[in-house]
């Protein structure tokens, strides 16, 4: 088998870019106000901009007709069993649906592997995409909420309890976070499969291990401060605190370059997740195959752009077949066309 | 046509897990025979007031292009993007994740990398950025993007025709990508140069002009049931009648045009006449709205509209109070989740009521439109149909459920409820292969041409494959569907893969079932073929 490369090294290229780049300007050039405030305020500027940009235009688009992927029994006769996740009959049973699509990506979880033996196909389960996207989406949603104790004061308490669950292994000293070997582990998984399943290495482009690596790269960094650098934590928090507030100070305390570098990462992603295939985070509340209740024929869905079309009406048709009508004994209609202009 | 290869060779070239050396973008499709569809008949597009590239074949070197097809091809594009969000959503968030990549039965029948939902949705998606976006300029191949060539049209009819519109990818796709709905667009992207497939267009013309299909004309459609009348008069002893066009009918029942001239889906249309006269319905059939199925959803939404909107007008003028469809797939996912939205809101129609067991069908109050299996699951749950199952005990009976109305509709229970209550021999196929993961027949969408023979037996596999599972463990010789284009094709591709199967609508089985009143003694079912214990005896 040949895995396909191209894409993976470029996008590793770009990362050492993206590295380098803090690594002069701030341990070189000391550019420790551009790198420390104005970066992070651009790239939150632009994440949020960039957001509110898509959900509008998504939102601009009309979704003409309601085309709900019905996954379960329909709601029809009252003594049938009918699947309320899967083929949600309400608004209130598709929020439910929803919410375990985003929560626990209820779709992916039914994911097969099919193989050919023979001249026979055989489907397995195949739920390890399933347990890797989990553990990296879930480990990345506890590191963000961890990092609430940074920019907020007092740390509100259940990022406390969050952090002590999260340590409560005590891998290592400084104690390892769970998460943090989670989002690994989830991350690893997803990128070893773009580089050795060849199905997913054919379709896997630059901007498919990009951003992978971009979150790996954000990860290791930010395990690198906690176990082996130590910068300053006080100072971190000082300042972190300060930007949330709008009053920027930058720490006299010399900090890690390492951090900066952590930092530009990070604003890399905010930049570049609104422009890219990252949207799915918002994407996914607009998909109209889940967001939609299977109720079409209980309510009327309406196409703002619908338009009449033109057919063949009933008169045009009889006209056209009223000699093989007659000799057939279909009854001919004439009051029907006197009805339809009396209408008119 | 060319010579399809032994079913033991066919599927011998596919490979699941091994892609081709050459990057996609590189990689171009060959038009062989029995592997592309005939591109349409510029009469065809011409009578329908339709662009049209001339006479051409696919496998031409050089397409007889307009000038301005790039233009033309690009804002059609963008006009999608506008007035579709799921076609740009769908653009947008695809993350290339996979799951979808072997659950499309044209992959694993073909091996075909470019049958992965995925990579076909990325022949498109390719474009957009290629075109559109500044990044994807740049970046080119690195970001998914390339340009719009010529070749890329070819590819686009290549593949968006070996899309069956099944929906099966989106049941698995995390974000609900349904490439049903790109192929759909894709197909409308090309009308607008007048590239289309002759197979799936001609059935538009006759439905548009004729009413149906294959432009059975009123008195053909009479003669057939006539002709079917009498074999129900032959085998039950009963002479029925069937109203036509008749004004003032409670019930419009619409079906597909084949139930009314093609085997096997006559039974099933002497299945459902057998019912209505069991039960004493008050209905009509319409030889104007003579077509339930829709070509023209397999084209443009536009052309899919302009075909159905006779059912109404037809309901209207006969005054009916609501309507019953027959058994179809891809005909109850335009339905079930167009028609409301088309010819809304329905004010002359009256919330359907089944006039026999007093049951008012809350889930259709609006649409007043009912599926011919809800209507008979509450027939006999409410005891209303004397039947007697084991008229159908010389069948093994296994359930293919239909793409559109499991993915598009929902309706699981109701024809199993049926298939239990009408059969004693009833078995499931495997677990992965029904329901809402049921697999295609493999000519779904406008694709059953036999100059696509090949395809449809690849594509057919996965479904074939199941079947012959049950075939083998299980002794199954019926494939009960409640799709006309199941009936149509399976049992091609039964006799390819699973000599020994046939195909039955559901109510073919309800129709050999029923205990009619004043009838003979039945000796054979609704097929002439002997029933089981009357063969011993003869």
């Amino acid at each position: 088998m040949s895995v396909r490369l191209n894409d993976f090294l470029f996008s590793i290229l770009l990362i050492a870019v993206l590295i380098v780049i803090p690594l002069l300007g701030v341990g070189v050039l000391g550019l420790k106000y551009f790198f420390g405030v104005i970066i992070p305020y651009l790239a939150l500027a632009v994440f949020i901009g960039g957001l509110i940009y898509r959900i509008v235009d998504w939102a601009r688009s009309p979704q003409p007709f309601k085309i709900t992927t019905t996954s379960g029994q329909q709601k029809s006769l009252p003594w049938i069993k009918r699947s309320r996740l899967e083929s949600p009959a309400n608004n209130l049973e598709v929020a439910l649906r929803m919410f375990f699509e985003v929560f626990f990506f209820r779709s992916l979880f039914r994911n097969l592997r099919a193989d050919l033996e023979g001249k026979r196909l055989l489907y397995g389960s195949a739920k390890w995409l399933w347990l890797g996207a989990l553990l990296f989406h879930l480990g990345f949603l506890i590191i963000i909420l961890r990092h609430l104790r940074f920019f907020v004061f007092p740390v509100p308490e259940f990022v406390n309890i969050l952090e002590k669950i999260d340590g409560f292994f005590q891998i290592g000293f400084p104690t390892l976070y769970l998460s943090d070997l989670l989002i690994l582990l989830g991350l690893a998984f997803l990128l070893l499969r773009r580089l050795f399943d060849a199905k997913i290495n054919y379709i896997s482009y630059a901007s498919d291990y990009f951003p992978l690596l971009l979150i790996i790269s954000i990860v290791v960094t930010g395990i690198l401060m906690r176990v082996a650098i130590k910068p300053d934590i006080f100072a971190i928090k000082h300042y972190a605190i300060s930007l949330a507030t709008f009053r920027p100070v930058i720490p006299e305390a010399p900090i890690s370059v390492l951090f900066y570098v952590h930092l530009f990462l990070v604003s890399s992603l905010a930049v570049y997740f609104p422009f890219s295939k990252l949207v799915h985070m918002v994407g996914i509340f607009f998909s109209p195959t889940r967001n939609l209740p299977n109720d079409n024929r209980m309510k009327r869905h309406v196409n703002p752009w619908d338009y009449p079309v033109k057919y063949t009406t009933y008169s045009e048709w009889q006209e056209k077949f009223r000699d093989v009508m007659e000799e057939a004994g279909i009854p001919i209609d004439e009051e029907w066309g006197k009805e339809i202009q009396k209408q008119a | 046509m060319s010579k399809l290869p032994k079913p033991e060779d066919l599927i011998k070239d596919v490979q699941l897990h091994r892609t081709p050396a050459t990057h996609w973008m590189d990689t171009k499709p060959e038009f062989k025979p029995g592997k592309f569809l005939y591109a349409v008949e510029p009469q065809v597009m011409e009578d329908l007031g339709r662009p049209h590239l001339g006479k051409w074949q696919p496998y031409e070197e050089k397409w007889p292009l307009p000038e301005d097809w790039k233009e033309r091809i690009l804002k059609a594009i963008r006009d999608r993007m506008e007035r579709f969000r799921s076609f740009k959503l769908f653009m947008d968030i695809c993350v290339r994740c996979g799951a979808c990549a072997d659950k499309c039965h044209y992959f694993l029948g073909t091996g075909d990398p470019k049958n992965m939902p995925v990579l076909r949705g990325e022949l498109i998606r390719s474009i957009i950025k290629g075109e559109f976006s500044f990044f994807g300029k740049i970046f080119g191949r690195l970001a998914g993007a390339r340009p719009l060539t010529e070749e890329v049209l070819k590819e686009w009819y290549y593949y968006f025709y070996q899309c069956t519109e099944c929906r099966r990818c989106s049941v698995f796709c995390p974000y609900g990508i349904d490439h049903a709905e790109v192929t759909m667009i894709m197909r409308e992207i090309l009308h607008e140069l007048g590239i289309a497939v002759d197979w799936a267009m001609k059935p538009v013309r006759f439905s548009h002009f004729v009413g149906n299909h294959i432009g059975l004309q009123p008195h053909t459609i009479k003669e057939n049931i006539e002709y079917l009348l009498s074999d129900i008069a032959e085998i039950t002893g009963l002479n029925i009648e069937v109203p036509i066009n008749q004004k003032g009918a409670e019930i419009l029942f619409v079906t597909p045009s084949a139930d009314f001239f093609a085997e096997p889906g006559i039974y099933t249309f002497m299945g459902y006449v057998l019912l209505f006269h069991h039960i004493g319905l008050d209905y009509t059939i319409s030889t104007y709205a003579s077509e339930g199925g829709n070509f023209g959803f397999f084209n443009t939404l536009e052309l899919a509209k302009k075909l159905h909107a006779k059912i109404y007008e037809e309901a209207k003028r006969l005054k009916v109070k609501w309507i019953i469809g027959g058994e179809c797939g891809h005909m109850w996912r335009v339905w079930h989740q167009y028609h409301n939205t088309w010819f809304g809101p329905f004010d002359y129609l009256e919330v359907p009521k089944s006039p026999i067991t007093g049951t008012v069908f809350e889930h259709a109050k609006d649409h007043k439109v009912v599926h011919i299996c809800e209507f008979t699951a509450d027939l006999i749950a409410h005891g209303k149909l004397k039947l007697d199952p084991s008229r159908n005990d010389h069948l093994i009976v296994t359930f293919h459920d239909s793409c559109n109305t499991s993915r598009g509709m929902g309706i699981f229970e109701e024809p199993r409820f049926i298939i239990k209550n009408v059969c004693n021999n009833f078995v499931e196929m495997p677990e992965n292969t029904i329901r809402e993961k049921t697999f295609c027949c493999g000519s779904g969408s406008g694709l059953n041409a036999d100059e696509y023979m090949e395809m449809r037996m690849r594509g057919g596999f996965p479904r074939a494959n199941a079947v012959e599972y049950v075939h083998k463990n299980y002794g199954v010789n019926t494939v009960a569907c409640i799709c006309a284009i199941d009936r149509a094709v399976l049992p091609t591709l039964m006799k390819y893969w699973v000599p020994g199967v046939e195909v039955a609508g559901v109510h073919e089985l309800v129709g050999n079932a029923l205990v009619m009143e004043g009838e003979k003694k039945r000796t054979t079912d609704l097929r002439y073929r002997p029933l089981k214990g009357v063969e011993e005896e003869v």
